[in-house]
């Protein structure tokens, strides 16, 4: 594997992670629990694109093949989607995608405050902009973590029974492989074995707050990055690519 | 045509989602560069990267030169990252007369469960407020209410 296809499939990576899981928070418009929180998702989900777009577009310039950010993100079939697992999973109740989005915005303000440094100016660039917005996004899933888990009853047992559902995922965040030894290699992004120490400390730290608990049972689930995604990945692209399949290339 | 000459076409383009501000006032518009005649080249930066005005602002500063026969290349950049230490002074007030708090500083970096910011209510002045919710209604902005004068209003958050 060449450095420039090692670091096409890393922008891949990162920007289906962040398309998928903002498409999963879009879907969040007009069913938010409460008004400021309908606004608070489809905002991050919109951030979440803006970053995709950013990620797409160098991917395809480093590509060079003629496709475009659009065609990265809506003309791949199920299986050449990079993405992790835990972004694809169902947004459930309104506790789960709150769960979902802690583990995910601490892993990556982790991530970007790495990038941030990358000998990669693009990425670097990217990274420095992003990292504002995931740090707000940090905070509101962090603050909800504790509200709903010292909360009610009711609340507690239902954010409880996600935590533990979704920690399945949590590994898959941290895979390695030859794209990211190579990149590592080359300064291009940091080794997230270092900060996977940092990772669990911050989110234990919240969750004790929160009187709530990841579970002992360590099995975890993986596959995202190699492209073999649980069933509700095509449902989701089905969705997705609805306008481009159908009217294929499209302008709004 | 100098430089100057098309930063105060520019002062007339908008802000889409907060009309009372000029790009030039946001900080959008980072450089204007002479390409040949009557062709320059703008680069602008976005607030946030999933904004949906920078489209629009795209458009509407092509329009506005248009009206001069100027045509113009804009660059999109992403570094250095914007920041609202580039809104305007002339800005800022703008944007207070508008019924929308500017930026203030928040002191406190700490990422999470910091000193909560005082936000002063940009109708009665008070600083008793409280935060609605971080996200209000666009990207750049947060959502308070005044526990004096009761009025809700928007914050135009801190981005550094
Ligand atoms: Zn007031």
């Amino acid at each position: 594997m060449t450095k420039q296809e090692a670091l096409f499939e890393f922008l891949l990576r990162k920007a289906d992670d962040s398309l998928i899981l903002g498409h999963r928070l879009s879907e969040w418009c007009g069913h938010g629990p409460i008004l400021e929180e309908d606004i608070a998702l489809t905002n991050i989900s919109l951030d979440l694109i803006g970053q995709a777009t950013e990620l797409y577009k160098y991917a395809a310039e480093v590509e060079d093949k003629g496709r475009t950010e659009d065609d990265l993100a809506f003309l791949r079939i199920e299986r050449e989607y990079k993405n992790v697992l835990l972004v694809e999973q169902l947004n459930g109740d309104f506790g789960k995608t709150i769960v979902r989005q802690f583990f995910f915005d601490h892993f990556e303000h982790l991530l970007y405050e790495g990038l941030m440094n990358s000998k990669d100016e693009r990425i670097s660039a990217i990274a420095t902009k992003t990292i504002k917005e995931v740090k707000y996004h940090l905070r509101h899933s962090s603050e909800w973590i504790i509200r709903l888990g010292d909360g009610t009853e009711e609340s507690h047992d239902r954010v409880q029974a996600s935590v533990k559902d979704l920690s399945r995922f949590i590994n898959e965040l941290f895979y390695q492989d030859e794209v990211e030894e190579i990149l590592i290699k080359e300064g291009i992004i940091p080794d997230v074995k270092e900060f996977r120490v940092a990772f669990e400390n911050n989110i234990e730290k919240i969750l004790e707050e929160a009187t709530l608990k990841l579970p002992e049972e360590k099995w975890q689930l993986t596959g995202g990055r190699k492209g073999v995604h649980s069933e509700h990945l095509g449902y989701l692209l089905a969705e997705l690519q609805y306008m481009q399949r159908t009217y294929p290339g499209m302008e709004w | 045509m100098k430089a100057e000459d098309i930063w105060a076409m520019l002062e007339d383009v908008t802000d889409p989602e907060v009309p009372v501000l000029t790009v030039v006032d946001l900080g959008v518009v980072r450089d204007v560069q002479f390409v040949s005649k009557d062709h320059w080249k703008i680069i602008i930066t976005p607030t946030y990267t999933g904004c949906p005005a920078m489209q629009v602002i795209e458009e509407d500063i092509k329009a506005r030169l248009a009206k001069e026969n100027i045509t113009v290349d804009v660059e999109l950049v992403l570094s250095p990252a914007w920041t609202t230490d580039w809104l305007s002074q002339d800005g800022r007030r703008k944007l207070e007369e508008y019924g929308i708090t500017p930026p203030q500083d928040e002191g406190d970096k700490s990422v999470l469960f910091g000193k909560k910011p005082v936000i002063p209510c940009p109708l009665c002045k008070s600083k008793n407020t409280r935060l609605i919710s971080q996200f209000g209604s666009t990207a750049c902005k947060a959502h308070y209410q005044c526990n004096d004068c009761q009025e809700p209003f928007d914050y135009f958050k801190c981005l550094k």
